[in-house]
């Protein structure tokens, strides 16, 4: 469903994407892991073409994404650090999105109702607290039924009760079908979600496995504990 | 038989003195040229309207020409119209059009040759080379006539009213446009001109040369090509004109070039380039005038001296006062200027601190004219301002001391 | 697009500058003219905010507040929206509240006190220098990507049209006084927009005066329907030319 291939990208001297490809496909919960600044962010907004690549193609649906933009009202993304308009309220947040995506089929509201938005309505952006900011971004990132989810540091900042609603949710959505691109610090917590393992270090790919392989090649049976021997081998 | 006799006594006697002559389509004499053969002094020659095209024209005799209803006398682009070549000729009512154009004569619509005592009234000219012409003329009156020109070159076109070496002229109420100039003055002495309207003529409005002790007052000149120009005069009044709209680079309100001893009160100087431009002028007063909206509302050359300019108001000029040099040898006193910035502790409508009508820009202007684009910018505002507080570039001593804080009711 | 427009407007009138703005202008404007005892004094007042304040305010507040719009944009751009619409509504919507917080600041008072040629003109340069300073800004925002070093950029770009540009052209006119410059300054003063608009208003204010010496030449050219369409067109082209730059530049901007 989306294919990269030979992505590369500079800011300045550094290097953040060197000659990246991989390929996603429908049905999949791709988690992306590597060090900070290991390009994984980078690769996320090249692919929502919020950073624009050197060379190399992005493919969407077999479509190139560079000067397209409608392939992006398939996508959900929930960024790092949700930021939105310090003067609008939750309620014209939200209504303002659904009216930019002009969004015509299901509307999914699941999380608007678990996270309890209800009160926090007529509150001013700039009052939230991070976590609150954050339950803004995922609840917009499911909202539409897109094809396709980018998660960036879903859980970062979320308390427990709010964490568990979002995993649930993002399981719920694979079993459905769709695609989960998702990077997290929190290893273990991937352990249930992850299907495949990118992992990525000084803008390079460095493998991209089934879990299952991973798990079996490094004998390991909790991803944490395979991701650390991998570090360990690489190094 | 008696009553019969003195009856006819009687006739034969007014018709001696006084005949009137009927000239006209349907009347015994058809031409105005035969009327003027049968005319005798003191006789009136009633003219029809009606078309009469006879060439020139020549009064020799004492008489009333009397148009009614604007009979035209046409000069078919070839002939002086009508020359006057006699004293005390009335002419009045005529419509006078196409006299000849020469670059060798000063044809004219109407032309006095060494007359006096001859009155021009309510003639309407159109089209004629010169408009109404006096040569030597002496005491004659050019009353409410309307002249008209259209021709577009200066060098095709005469003047409206034109007057060489006259004197004790009355040049009153007439209205003149499209001629070279509006009204010529030549040698002209003791006259006065009063109540014209000189507008939209090719040169200037009035022109006035070598033309001493001449008053003239209420005129209004407007939008000539080069305003108005008194030179080489002296003792000239002026009052409650109106010089309005003279646009140009060599265009004046009014140009005064070496006039001495001459009075100019309660005029109105209007969208003038230039209001008031003097060279060489001296003992002039300029008082209880008002100054709108022009370029310069007055500029004084340094070539000028001990003239007075007191009482008028300054309202609306781009520049107040504009000098060619730093030396001053003019008095201001007493001004309204809308630019000053003074205050008035002692209420006594007087300004306590003197003011600068020259602004540095003006002389800055004045050096570098390409340097008015960038009038009224920060920047210049900023070097009016300095010059305002440390005075390096204005003559230092043209001050008005007694500024007024309000402006007269003019 | 409008509804991206919608939101921009929206955010800036919450914002309380462009409404301090609006109350500032409209109180100079009154003061003025209630102040000076004759309103074609006030006007040559006004003229002074129209080219000095008018230009600055909408250059710093635009910077700063696309600096401001940083996520804003972000957000906007991860959504299926075109990238060129995204920044072309932001100028709109920027352009659109300086344009209403002038006319209604200074407009308004100019049309009640001096509803003249000139007040008609120093509103519409008004309303042209406001956009095109907006344009500009965004220019420099796009360009620039440190919020401090943007807004310095900004400060010297006004500082460079409403001053030293001119003190430029003033000291080459004191070294070439000998040419024939007059032809010229037409040209050099197409470079900037203050001085383009200014001229327009001095052809008003004080064609008495332009009518003698050079100014003929000046009048020959601006004074003309041509002359003065031509004026317009550059105008115009102060604000499309850098629009058109910065958009190019955001759509291949990393965020």
């Amino acid at each position: 469903m989306i294919i990269a291939t030979n992505i590369t990208k500079r800011f300045g001297k550094l290097i953040a994407l060197d000659n990246v490809s991989a390929s996603c496909s429908k049905g999949e919960c791709v988690a992306l892991i590597g060090p900070n600044g290991s390009g994984k962010t980078t690769l996320i907004k090249s692919i929502l073409g919020m950073v624009v690549p050197d060379s190399g193609t992005i493919t969407f649906n077999g479509q190139n994404i560079s000067n397209n933009w409608q392939y992006r009202s398939q996508i959900g993304y929930m960024p790092q650090i949700g930021r939105y308009p310090e003067n609008m309220t939750i309620g014209q947040v939200l209504d303002m999105m659904s009216d930019i995506r002009m969004h015509e089929g299901r509307r999914d509201n699941d999380l608007l109702n678990e996270f309890d938005f209800k009160s926090l309505l007529d509150k001013r952006m700039r009052t939230l607290s991070g976590g609150t900011r954050q339950k803004v971004s995922a609840a917009l990132a499911f909202m539409f039924d897109p094809e396709v989810l980018i998660l960036d540091e879903p859980t970062a900042g979320l308390d427990p009760v709010a964490s568990e609603i979002l995993k649930q949710k993002i399981i719920a959505e694979k079993k459905s079908g769709k695609l989960i691109l998702i990077t997290s610090h929190i290893l273990s917590e991937l352990d249930d979600l992850a299907t495949q393992v990118i992992y990525m270090q000084d803008g390079k790919l460095v493998f991209h496995k089934p879990i299952e392989v991973l798990k079996h090649e490094t004998g390991e049976h909790k991803l944490s504990r395979a991701i650390a021997s991998v570090m360990v081998q690489c190094q | 038989m008696k009553t019969f006799i003195l009856l006819l006594c009687c006739f034969y006697y007014t018709a001696n003195l006084a005949n009137t002559i009927q000239v006209g389509k349907n009347e015994k004499i058809s031409t105005i040229r035969s009327a003027l053969e049968l005319a005798k002094d003191h006789d009136t020659i009633l003219i029809q309207s009606g078309h009469y095209a006879e060439g020139n024209l020549i009064i020799r005799k004492k008489i009333t020409i009397k148009g009614i209803n604007l009979p035209v006398i046409d000069g078919e682009n070839k002939y002086e119209v009508i020359s006057i070549k006699a004293d005390s000729v009335v002419v009045d009512g005529l419509k006078v059009v196409n006299s000849g154009t020469s670059s060798l004569e000063d044809f004219a619509g109407i032309k006095l040759y060494n007359s006096r005592n001859v009155t021009i009234q309510n003639n309407v000219l159109i089209q004629t080379f010169f408009g109404i012409y006096s040569q030597y003329g002496r005491n004659c009156i050019i009353r409410n006539n309307t002249l008209t020109a259209f021709k577009k070159e200066e060098q095709q076109s005469g003047n409206g009213i034109h007057c060489w070496k006259s004197d004790s002229m009355q040049i009153v109420g007439n209205s003149i446009t499209g001629h070279r100039d509006g009204i010529y003055f030549e040698f002209v002495t003791n006259s006065v001109i009063w109540r014209n309207q000189s507008q939209r003529n090719l040169r200037y409005g009035l022109h006035f040369m070598f033309s001493n002790s001449d008053t003239y007052v209420g005129n209004t000149f407007k939008h000539n090509g080069a305003g108005v120009s008194v030179m080489y005069s002296h003792h000239v009044k002026m009052f409650n004109n109106h010089f309005e709209e003279n646009w140009g680079d060599a265009a004046y309100g009014i140009l005064l070039k070496e006039i001495s001893d001459s009075h100019i009160e309660g005029n109105y100087f209007i969208k003038n380039t230039s209001g008031i431009y003097m060279e060489g002028a001296s003992r002039v007063t300029v008082i209880k005038n008002s100054f709108r909206n022009n370029g310069w509302a007055l500029k004084i050359q340094a070539s000028c001296m001990d003239n007075e300019v007191h009482k008028n108001n300054f309202l609306g000029n781009t520049f107040d006062v504009g000098t060619n040099g730093s030396l001053v040898l003019n008095n201001f006193n007493g001004n309204y200027w809308d630019k000053y910035e003074g205050y008035d502790l002692n209420k006594d409508n007087v300004g306590d601190v003197p003011y600068r009508p020259v602004s540095m820009y003006s002389m800055i202007v004045e050096r570098n004219p390409p340097a008015m684009i960038l009038f009224r910018s920060f920047m210049t505002t900023l070097l009016d301002k300095t010059e305002k507080v440390l005075p390096s570039l204005t003559p230092e001593n043209l001050i008005d001391a007694k500024p007024l804080i309000k402006p007269m009711n003019l | 697009m409008k509804k991206i427009i919608k939101y921009v407007i929206t955010d800036i009138l919450r914002n309380k500058i462009i409404l301090s703005y609006t109350i500032f202008l409209l109180a100079i404007s009154f003061t003025i003219f209630s102040l000076e005892d004759n309103s074609s004094k006030g006007l040559l007042s006004l003229l002074n905010i129209v080219l000095i304040v008018v230009p600055l305010i909408s250059i710093i507040f635009s910077t700063i507040y696309i600096y401001n719009s940083a996520e804003f944009i972000e957000l906007l751009v991860s959504q299926p929206l075109q990238r060129k619409k995204i920044w072309l509504s932001l100028f709109t919507g920027l352009a659109t509240s300086f344009t209403i917080a002038f006319l209604i600041g200074a407009g308004v008072p100019i049309l009640l006190f001096e509803p003249t040629a000139t007040g008609l003109m120093i509103i519409a340069v008004g309303v042209l220098l406001s956009v095109i300073f907006v344009a500009v800004a965004m220019f420099a925002a796009v360009k620039t990507r440190d919020k401090a070093k943007g807004i310095g950029i900004t400060i010297l770009i006004w500082l460079y049209f409403a001053l030293v540009f001119d003190g430029i052209v003033l000291f080459l006119l004191f070294q070439f006084a000998d040419y024939p410059l007059e032809k010229a300054m037409i040209g050099v003063s197409a470079l900037n927009p203050i001085d383009l608009g200014r001229i327009l208003i001095l052809l008003k204010m004080d064609v008495s005066a332009l009518m003698g010496y050079t100014g003929a030449i000046f009048k020959d050219f601006f004074g003309t329907t041509t002359g003065i369409s031509i004026s317009f067109v550059v105008l115009l082209l102060w604000i499309i030319v850098p629009l058109f730059f910065s958009t190019r530049k955001f759509i291949r901007k990393d965020l």
